[in-house]
């Protein structure tokens, strides 16, 4: 079905979109009036019809299996509190028809008999629309809430997560595609030899059985992967479908799109089969200039003077607390002994970073919170809608991205001005379908 | 007084062959979606789904390479997720291992069903016993279960090591669930603007459980569910299982084969908990020709139906006749077991109610918008609950 959209006289490349749920960062703005309930069921309802009404790919939840915290408490500024996600797309499968529906989940801290079997049961329930964003992040932080603790070292969680994958994979494969024959005149229900054993015996795992389900409608979920390391890369190059990266910006988005799919070769697939759709932000306007406005009021409502010190803390790895976040930054020395900041993804190289900050504040004079607004700021789309589907075309166009993953800054109603007034410019560029065309995720991806 | 019922949904129903009959696309949502809808029209308490880690078996343990059975099935939570935006009053109470699975994940998810729902979760904790289940996650060695089952001297699991221990590590899991549902007081989200904090951070709470098969540091990363706890229940045969229901579960489903003994399993029960609900489970065909129907199925399953629970053949008059003489032996709901899906759950759902509403023993209309509500449970307060 893709194919000949891609072999027909239009040969423009077409944009992927995604809609995450936002929450759980500083990039979600709860302080503004028209900010809903981030765990009330209907707030995930009205995102994903917004999504869908919008035409979009997916619906994307993020995990994170422990509270953060900052100086051993839990962090208390951003929005907190998430349902389960495979739980929660399960739910969205019932009131809505197309979406695809993806689940950040940890191969760290479950076992592959028992997610294959939820992931094809959501794959079942949705009519074949399941996919998996398999992450490695956590830490022995995030081992406290499980049986097997912190077991892992950094470098072996990629080596589970991808005997993970070939173990799920064998058990999703075990039944045969006919194995059904649910024959009342002959009394069959499952033909003779229809359920294959697994036998698996590998570094991470040992198992031995049957699996409990027919193959599901896609036969396997999507495979989605959000890691940046090199690991990550030859993990997504040889495992996903999807990536999900934070390079949203043109030459960046071109350099780690060309390196990406260059790796695919290594392991036989073309650059079609994995699709890369960074993270994105966009402020939208009537005008340039209003837009611009917009973005930088989100810009002060995402960093307020309270996250902008927390933030300080994490790269000084001290209590700033006493500092004003109007002032300018002190002259204290960061403390690089051990990091404050647990269950996020760690700041490499602090010294390094608390340099470039100071350097950066001192020569353009700017207080603490808007240094912070300044190096934290990852807004990629700002405009009027003509503008932001004309960039998200370009950058399509060029390269630097299949699609993009937007993560609105307000739930639930953040994507909907950008379903009834972007989505219509783009389909308008015919970059965009007009109606899907397919029904399950793979066919929206086009993947084969 | 009004009686609790529920229904035990399970593939084409509790008989091998009832497929064979119905011929039900059991593995499409929209099966289960028009017989959750039946039960709720019915005005039933809730629904119940088995699930177990490995297909289902005429063997205690292992594969029985048996063609003419249904085979596979969905996990129960990801399936009441699905059906709960279908519905609006009925609990949904999903069938979830405690032996294989990580209690948080098993936590989060049934609170996910809560919040999904609006309050009408529950969750069926059951330990897996069987070797062949175990070989699907390779970390612990089982003895074979039929190796249990025929040691001299019958079958009480009661006092097997191996089973022993496997019930210490569901009241554990169920604990942990239980303080992980706590571990957010109900009004942590302040969202105060002029102190920049979106939560109260004194009002999610460590669980800090340390425990023989794991530990959990908590708190939970999903909000308290609606019903503040969701509805633990558990199937018990036995003096162990009785004993782990009373301690862990809010309903607890016992399976008499008569008044009598119903009466001696509730005296053994309050013996061990006054609040936990006594359900009685009944396996039931219903109708005129009830008898016939099961002796054709039977027939096609070649051997005759054996189960753990009572089998029911007659009419919905008489089936009310047994619940109300049950229920003055102390028995307070009934889990029923459809024989075949859809024909029984109909007739309990129409014919049943029914009859029981004549005799004034059935609600009319629900009276409550959450599971417990129905139930008659009270919202418990959080354990980390400031008594100030
Ligand atoms: C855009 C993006 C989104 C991510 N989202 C999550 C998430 O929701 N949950 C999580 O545990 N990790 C998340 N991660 C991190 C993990 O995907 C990844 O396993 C981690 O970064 C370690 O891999 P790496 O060393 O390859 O980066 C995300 C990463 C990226 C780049």
């Amino acid at each position: 079905m893709g194919r000949t959209a891609r072999a027909g006289p239009m040969t423009r490349k077409q944009v992927h979109l995604a809609a995450h749920f936002p929450g759980v960062n500083n990039t979600t703005v709860w302080a503004d009036p028209r900010s809903g309930s981030q765990i009330d069921f209907a707030s995930f309802v009205d995102l994903a019809r917004t999504a869908e009404r919008g035409k979009f790919d997916f619906f994307f939840l993020a995990e994170g299996l422990r509270l953060r915290e900052l100086k051993g408490r839990i962090h208390d500024l951003d929005v907190v509190g998430r349902p389960e996600a495979l739980t929660v797309l399960s739910a969205l499968a019932a009131v809505t028809d197309r979406l695809g529906l993806g689940g950040t989940v940890n191969a760290t801290f479950n076992e592959p008999y028992e997610l294959a079997r939820r992931l094809s049961t959501l794959d079942h329930l949705s009519e074949g629309r399941a996919a998996w964003n398999v992450v490695t992040t956590s830490d022995a932080f995030t081992g406290e809430n499980f049986r097997r603790g912190g077991f892992l070292d950094r470098a072996d969680r990629y080596k589970r997560a991808a005997e993970f994958l070939r173990l799920a994979r064998e058990l999703w494969d075990s039944w045969q595609p006919d194995a059904i024959a649910a024959d009342p005149e002959t009394g069959t229900f499952v033909r003779p030899g229809g359920i294959g054993t697994v036998e698996h015996s590998g570094e991470h795992f040992t198992v031995q059985g049957r699996f409990t389900l027919p193959r599901s409608p896609q036969g396997r979920p999507v495979i989605i992967q959000a890691g940046d390391s090199g690991e990550g890369r030859e993990f997504a190059a040889a495992h996903a479908d999807v990536i999900f990266t934070p390079h949203g910006r043109l030459e960046d988005g071109q350099r780690f799109y060309a390196d990406v799919k260059r790796r695919l070769g290594k392991y036989g697939r073309e650059p079609h089969q994995l699709k890369i759709m960074p993270g994105v932000t966009f402020a939208l306007g009537d005008t340039e200039e209003e837009a611009a406005e917009n973005a930088a009021v989100i810009r002060r409502q995402q960093v307020g003077p309270q996250t902008a010190i927390a933030f300080l803390e994490q790269v000084w790895g001290r209590d700033m607390s006493a500092y004003d976040p109007e002032g300018s930054l002190p002259d204290v020395e960061p403390d690089l002994s051990e990091g404050v900041s647990q269950g996020r993804v760690p700041i490499k190289d602090r010294a390094a970073t608390a340099a470039k900050w100071r350097a950066l504040a001192e020569e353009k004079g700017l207080t603490i919170r808007e240094l912070v607004i300044e190096v934290t700021g990852r807004q990629t789309f700002i405009g009027t809608p003509e503008t932001v589907a004309r960039l998200i075309d370009e950058h399509v166009q060029a390269d630097a991205a299949d699609g993009f993953i937007l993560v609105p800054h307000l739930t639930p109603g953040g994507l909907d001005e950008f379903a009834d007034r972007v989505v219509p410019l783009l389909q308008e560029r015919g970059a965009f379908r007009a109606d899907y065309t397919g029904t399950t995720l793979r066919d929206h991806l086009e993947l084969a | 007084m009004t009686l609790h019922l529920a229904v035990a949904l399970d593939a084409a129903g509790w008989h091998p062959a009832a497929w064979r009959e119905s011929s039900p696309a059991v593995f499409s949502a929209g099966y289960w979606a028009a017989l959750v809808a039946e039960a709720e029209r019915g005005l039933l308490d809730f629904v119940t789904i088995e699930d177990a880690l490995g297909p289902q078996s005429t063997l205690p343990d292992g594969f029985d390479d048996r063609t003419d059975q249904v085979r596979g099935r969905f996990d129960a939570v990801l399936l009441a997720a699905r059906l709960a935006p279908l519905t609006t009053r009925i609990g949904l109470v999903p069938t979830a291992t405690t032996t294989h699975t990580e209690p948080f994940h098993v936590a989060i998810g049934i609170a996910t069903l809560d919040h999904v729902s609006g309050g009408r979760a529950g969750w069926r904790a059951q330990v897996s016993p069987r070797a062949a289940e175990a070989r699907h996650f390779g970390r612990k060695e089982f003895p074979p279960l039929d190796q249990i089952l025929n040691r001299p001297g019958g079958v009480d699991l009661s006092t097997d090591p191996h089973v022993r221990d496997l019930f210490a590590e569901a009241a554990d899991a169920v604990e942990v669930a239980r303080r992980l549902w706590d571990s957010w007081g109900d009004d942590a989200e302040i969202r105060d603007v002029a102190t920049g904090r979106f939560i109260d951070r004194d009002k999610l709470h460590y669980i800090d459980f340390a425990g023989r098969f794991f530990s959990v540091k908590g708190p939970s990363i999903t909000p308290r569910p609606p019903q503040g706890q969701p509805v633990v229940t558990a199937l018990a045969h036995a003096r162990l299982p009785y004993e782990f229901a009373a301690g862990g579960a809010d309903v607890v489903y016992v399976t008499p084969h008569s008044a009598e003994q119903a009466r001696a399993i509730v005296e053994e029960v309050r013996g061990l908990s006054g609040d936990v609900k006594i359900f009685a489970d009944l396996l039931v065909f219903l109708g005129e020709d009830a008898a016939r129907r099961k002796a054709r199925l039977d027939e096609l399953d070649g051997t005759e139906l054996v189960s753990d629970a009572a089998i029911f053949t007659g009419t919905a008059g008489e089936l009310a006749d047994v619940l109300l003489e049950w229920r003055r032996a102390g028995i307070q709901g009934f889990r029923l077991r459809p024989g075949a899906l859809p024909y029984d759950l109909t007739q309990i759902a129409q014919g049943l109610t029914a009859e029981l509403r004549g005799r004034g023993a059935f609600r009319h209309a629900y009276e409550a918008a959450t599971l417990r509500g129905l139930l008659g449970l009270p919202r418990p307060v959080s354990r980390f609950a400031e008594v100030s």
